[in-house]
């Protein structure tokens, strides 16, 4: 079995997103760091591999994004990955969901992996779809926000978190999963593969090597277009009940709840 | 994360002789001690003992073993790893009783196992060590000999081929769990520096005994213990470095304990400075957050400033005393002493445990008014930082000490 996982270079978590009113887009200068949402795809192929159960020859972990990306990818390797693949091309700069989801699918066709794991959204977009718009292109099923994961011959037994509890999903490979944070607690990579991740192969890619017309990605090949970026509307400020009486305030929040029929 | 990066314009520029691998450390290290040992500081610290299980747990992810080499188990790294582990696990938060524990393993008793030990006794005791397996601690504080260390009287006599070994050791941190004590022996009856060899302890040796476990004020869940020999037969394969030259095996140590020292003082103060100044944006008095009082502000800029010094003589340090590390190597390998690499970064260590330690105090102490009431309870943690910290100018040298071997250093 071969798994790819997809991932992504994002501003650390500590870094106070901006969007840049220039260019419509999120300022991704300063810090960075791997999306933590994808450690727990990898730790997910990480675990399938040391289960046993199917052999997994390979883990390639794939981005799609600047030369700083390369730091994304050696940290996914130190996690686990055997390898790396970096898809970067000025023609993909400013790629909307749906471009990006295309370019990464040309890339996965060229590694033909049994199963494909990311994250179930990005720190910097949060756009949970990525995983969705792949997988069609590629015309494989898919699943999001998947919590646990069993391997068997040729198909996965997934349970998938949703509202009311848990769907248990089976799903024939190959296939594309998103997974999310609860599904796993990422290892401590060690030092030896911190070290070690610079050496592990590492193929760079551009837009022309994986067959991706340029006509479908970058801002012009982007369907979706930013036209204007405004602040959420400030709450309303609430309503405060002074406590003087408590039964009478506790009826005077239940009828305030049974009017917007909360109750 | 962004703990050695200074961040001009928004990119990033790593500090010597740090490296986006030492960084990457960092951040795992930081993950760790979040997650497994800060939750639970204040527990162990109140029970005086923290699980002996946490040394397992450390070699297993490899942080014991980060600068020995693969062979033996350890991750390959070398003492540039190992200053990132001292700094960063003070700086998420491990505590100085944790910090001692751990530290006292890496940083003081395997170390000299590694320098100057033989291949079996690499695989005796620095391999179940790197492992987590075996607890080591270094013992060369006597009751009658501390800041003036050729003092020591514990004595190892020569019979045959087994050194009978009859003394006391007394603030030995890890002394109570210690598996093996690398121990200082004077092997010459005559006094001073000459006679002093080094002797590999184990626990189980007959007449080898914990005397006592010693109550403190800070660094409460490590154990610092008394301990005491009685007629303890060690064989020869214990014998670690060359006889009667102990004392080079003491200050080839040294400069490396009061390193990570420093370093420590540096993650400690990161971690103070950091809370601190999350309290004084949040606690309000007189209608304002109190960072907003000018008297607050100053304080706490004190304690970047003294952070910052901190940082840089601590860094300025380490890459003086690594640059010449391969050399110090064929040095010790040729028993060349008075090679300039054993000494090398003498002057910069000293000047850097001398003021981070006292600096580290002055800090913790300003933060504990700064959180008022508050910082003198337990469970806000400072006033466990400040009672953690006050070692810091006594141990591994005092600060006269410091102070001596720099005024001695200009010539007086
Ligand atoms: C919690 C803890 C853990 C420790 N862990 C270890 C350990 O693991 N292994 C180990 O071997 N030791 C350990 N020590 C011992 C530590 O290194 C000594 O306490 C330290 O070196 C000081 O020695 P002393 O306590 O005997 O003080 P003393 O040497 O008796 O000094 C007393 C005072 O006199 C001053 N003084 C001494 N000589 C001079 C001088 N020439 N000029 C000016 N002033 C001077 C000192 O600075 C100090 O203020 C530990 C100590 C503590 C408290």
């Amino acid at each position: 079995m071969k798994i790819c996982c997809l991932v992504k270079e994002v501003p650390d978590a500590a870094v106070q997103k901006r969007i840049d009113p220039n260019t419509m887009r999120l300022d991704r200068s300063g810090e960075k760091n791997l999306n933590p949402f994808d450690t727990h795809a990898l730790e997910a192929a990480m675990q399938i591999r040391e289960s046993g159960v199917v052999q997994v020859d390979e883990i390639v972990a794939v981005t799609m994004g600047p030369e700083s990306a390369v730091r994304a990818l050696h940290k996914a390797v130190a996690l686990g990955a055997d390898r790396s693949v970096h898809l970067t091309d000025p023609a993909l700069e400013g790629s909307d969901v749906n471009a990006t989801g295309y370019a990464l699918a040309k890339v996965l066709e060229s590694e033909q992996p049994d199963l494909v794991l990311l994250g179930q959204q990005s720190d910097d977009g949060e756009c949970y779809t990525i995983g969705a718009v792949v997988a069609d292109h590629l015309q494989v099923p898919s699943l999001t926000q998947v919590i646990k994961i069993d391997v068997a011959e040729g198909k996965l037994t997934c349970e998938r978190q949703a509202e009311y509890g848990y769907d248990t999903v089976e799903v024939e490979l190959p296939a594309v999963i998103s997974v999310g944070d609860a599904i796993n607690e990422p290892r401590y990579p060690s030092l030896k593969a911190i070290m070690g991740a610079k050496k592990k192969p590492l193929d760079t890619k551009s837009a022309a090597d994986v067959g991706i017309d340029t006509s479908e990605v970058g801002i012009e090949g982007s369907k979706t277009r930013v036209l204007a970026i405004n602040p959420p509307p400030a709450k309303e400020p609430g309503e405060v009940f002074e406590d003087e009486d408590t039964d009478e305030t506790v009826n005077k929040i239940v009828a305030w709840l049974e009017e917007r029929k909360l109750v | 994360m962004t703990a050695t990066v200074i961040k001009d314009a928004g990119e990033r520029a790593l500090l010597p002789p740090f490296t986006d691998e030492h960084e990457e450390l960092r951040a795992t290290i930081r993950r760790w001690v979040e997650a497994e040992i800060a939750p639970h500081v204040d527990e162990w610290d109140e029970a005086g003992e923290f699980p002996r299980s946490l040394y397992e747990r450390a070699g297993e992810l490899g942080f014991l073993g980060l600068k020995y080499p693969e062979e033996l188990g350890g991750q390959g790294g070398d003492y540039v790893h190992d200053a990132v582990w001292a700094e960063e696990i003070a700086a998420a938060g491990a505590g100085g009783g944790v910090g001692a524990g751990l530290g006292a393993h890496t940083g003081i008793a395997t170390p000299p196992v590694f320098r100057f030990g033989t291949p079996e006794q690499h695989e005796r005791f620095l391999r179940p060590a790197i492992a987590g397996r075996k607890i080591g601690a270094l013992g060369i504080t006597e009751p009658g000999a501390g800041s003036d260390v050729a003092a020591i009287r514990t004595r190892a006599e020569r019979h045959g081929d087994v050194h009978v070994v009859n003394g006391s050791k007394t603030f030995i941190t890890n002394g109570a769990r210690a598996d093996f004590l690398v121990c200082a022996c004077r092997t010459k009856p005559e006094g001073g520096h000459g006679g002093i060899s080094f002797l590999i302890l184990e626990r189980d040796m007959p007449g080898y005994e914990v005397t006592r476990k010693l109550e403190k004020l800070g660094w409460r869940s490590s154990d610092t213990a008394e301990l005491s020999f009685t007629d303890v037969v060690v064989p020869a394969e214990n014998l670690l470095g060359p006889e009667h030259g102990g004392f080079y095996l003491i200050m080839a140590n040294f400069q490396w304990e009061r390193l990570l020292m420093a370093l420590g003082a540096v993650g400690a103060m990161r971690n103070l400075l950091e809370r601190t100044l999350a309290y004084a944006r949040e606690r309000e008095a007189f209608g304002r957050p109190i960072g907003r009082f000018q008297a607050i502000r100053h304080q706490l800029a004190e304690v970047g400033l003294k952070l910052e010094t901190s940082r840089a003589l601590a860094y300025h340090a380490l890459r003086e005393f690594v640059r010449p590390e391969a050399e110090r190597r064929k040095a010790i390998a040729a028993g060349d002493w008075a090679h300039p690499a054993i000494t090398a970064g003498l002057d910069e260590v000293t000047k850097a445990k001398l003021y981070t330690q006292r600096a580290a105090v002055d800090a913790a102490d300003i933060c504990l008014q700064i959180h008022g009431g508050y910082g003198y309870m337990r469970e806000y943690g400072i006033e466990r930082a400040l009672r953690d910290l006050r070692l810091g100018p006594i141990g591994g040298g005092t600060d006269e000490i410091m102070r001596e071997i720099l005024g001695k250093r200009l010539g007086l």
